[in-house]
């Protein structure tokens, strides 16, 4: 199947010298969810600019739905819709007047009837007639979704929908997101919050320093660099460990009351040799536990292996 | 063919949704818009009408009170459209909400054309009301009605246009009131609103032929009165020059992505 989007080497450098996007190429498959993680500046928001026709390329190819973002730009920008990251909202508008400012504004007809949908979709009935100004920040944050669903658009961006919202509207987006799959609209979205890719997304593309450094389903992702983690809390602790257990990953913690083991999750583990091993040498255990990585272990783990530090991550995933 | 792509041909839908916002932003600032240049003429008339006017009866044949109304449209519309088109570019802007109209399916030409459009339309309906205040205060003769809606459409259109530059240009609201305030009033009140050039002494009255906005006062003067200060013809190749230079600047704007996109 034809990819609905279709990026190819794509660059982009700023005129003030910074290279904000390196040859990237990308395949965005009709129907998908795609998570485009990365830390701060490393280049998601330019990439999703130049798509939507904010931010002009310096050199490559972007298609969507089959037309040229340039050459093709209304077919292309009409089957696309966008939720920036930034709250920007007319504010003196009524939630009704903008909504349907947008719909107009995408070539479409009125159509009262759906934009009434879209509103009580995302529990903005009740404010119609509000004017923006006088809205709570989620509630902004679901005006400017309600804005880019109101063109019926197939394809749709998210740049990190969920910053800055409560828990509950974070959950109710994510359901929103999951209902608009099921109707056939491919979504791309930007994050900091790891566990919203790992909970919705079917791939993840990490891109760090403006280069795309791994594209991958999502569970494929976590099988392949997943790590799991052997925890046994020992019955005397261990003042280091004993030359005899020098082959297995291990690493002494909580002063030699905890012995962590990391192996691979899916290759030959060797748990029972280790076992058997500490048994052997007299080392006993009360009790044990077993931890897999999360897709944000992984994540700080590809962006290390880059060369930088996530820094937004920790406080955004705290 | 379907119903979408013929509408995106030309998006008659974004066109008339940007327009139509402008217009709201104007309905729901009706006392600034409208009512305040309406006090501000009457008090006009009441100023030079009555102080200048009670010694300066006549110019060119034409009473004082009548003589100024023309000049008195100019200068509001001259105001109003750059105030209104500058605005209206430089707000989504500031705000940021210009993502939505770079996203959007629109055209460069239709962007201009819905922007351009609710500003010069305020500007018509603002010279009109102007228009007929003053026929309370003076009597009026229109010698040329075509010629005056020409002006009248012309110069709001080319006024709006200069303000959507400026209001692209702006980098903040400062930038927004610079040109306004320091070149476009100057040459409004040295262009011949409330006198004729040829009361001026020789070497004043060649500095102010250089002077464009004489040209534009003085062309829908004489839509008015039959009497002008240079020839009509001059006049509207003037007016016409300046549409014509906006037009390439808005241009040039928009191939480049001047101050829009990066």
């Amino acid at each position: 199947m034809a990819p609905i989007i279709s990026i190819r080497n794509l660059t982009k450098a700023y005129a003030s010298g910074v290279q904000a996007l390196q040859s990237t190429t990308l395949d965005i498959r009709k129907g998908e969810i795609f998570a485009l993680l990365g830390p701060n500046g490393a280049g998601k928001t330019t990439l999703i600019n130049i798509v939507c026709g904010i931010v002009t390329p310096t050199s490559g190819q972007v298609t969507a739905d089959g037309h040229d973002i340039a050459r093709d730009y209304k077919a292309a920008r009409a089957k696309i819709g966008l939720v920036p990251q930034e709250l920007t909202t007319d504010t003196f508008e009524t939630v009704w007047a903008t909504t349907n400012f947008s719909r107009g504004l995408f070539g479409r007809g009125p159509n009262p009837a759906l934009v009434e949908k879209v509103l009580r979709d995302l529990s903005l009935w009740e404010k119609r007639d509000a004017k923006i100004m006088t809205l709570s920040g989620g509630m902004k944050r679901r005006v400017m979704i309600a804005k880019a669903l109101a063109h019926e658009p197939e394809i749709l961006f998210l740049d990190e929908p969920t910053a800055g919202v409560d828990v509950e509207l974070r959950r109710d987006m994510w359901n929103l997101v999951r209902g608009m799959r099921e109707r056939g609209v491919t979504i791309i979205l930007t994050t900091h919050y790891i566990e919203e890719a790992e909970e919705m997304a079917d791939r993840v593309g990490v891109i760090n320093k403006g280069r795309l450094i791994v594209v991958e389903e999502k569970a494929v992702l976590m099988k392949k660099l997943g790590k799991r983690t052997l925890t046994l809390h020992l019955q005397e602790p261990l003042k280091e460990l004993p030359p005899s257990l020098a082959s297995w990953s291990l690493v002494l913690k909580a002063d030699g009351n905890d012995l962590e083991y990391t192996f691979d999750a899916h290759a030959h583990t060797g748990i029972p040799d280790l076992l058997r091993r500490l048994s052997e040498i007299g080392i006993g255990f009360k009790d044990l536990n077993t931890k897999e990585s999360s897709l944000e272990d992984i994540f700080v783990g590809l962006v290390h292996e880059s060369g930088s530090t996530p820094e937004k991550l920790t406080a955004a995933t705290a | 063919m379907s119903t979408d792509t013929v509408a995106l041909a030309f998006n008659r839908f974004g066109v008339w949704a940007i327009y139509r916002f402008e217009m709201a932003r104007a309905v729901r600032t009706a006392w600034q818009s409208f009512v305040t240049p309406v006090m501000t003429t009457s008090l006009y008339f009441v100023v030079f009408g009555s102080a200048i006017g009670s010694r300066m009866t006549e110019v060119g044949g034409v009473s004082y009170g009548a003589f100024i109304v023309p000049g008195l449209i100019m200068l509001s519309m001259f105001t109003e459209s750059i105030f209104n088109a500058s605005f209206g570019i430089f707000f989504p802007k500031f705000t940021g909400t210009i993502y939505e109209i770079l996203s959007a399916p629109v055209s460069y030409l239709e962007i201009v054309l819905a922007y351009v459009g609710a500003a010069a339309t305020k500007s018509i309906i603002l010279g009109l009301i102007i228009l007929t205040t003053a026929s309370f205060f003076v009597p009026l003769r229109i010698e040329h009605p075509f010629v005056m809606v020409t002006f009248l459409v012309l110069i709001s259109c080319t006024f709006s246009l200069f303000g959507f530059i400026i209001g692209i240009w702006a980098k903040g609201f400062e930038n927004l009131q610079f040109i306004p305030m320091l070149i476009v009033t100057p040459l409004t009140f040295l262009g011949g609103a409330f006198y004729s050039i040829d009361m001026l002494p020789p070497a004043w009255r060649t500095f102010s032929l250089f002077n464009p906005v004489v040209y534009l006062i003085s062309g829908f003067r004489w839509s008015f009165y039959g009497k002008s200060d240079v020839a009509i013809e001059m006049s509207l190749a003037i007016t016409l020059g300046f549409f014509v230079a906006c037009l390439a600047v808005v241009a040039w704007i928009f191939k480049t992505g001047y101050r829009l996109k990066n």
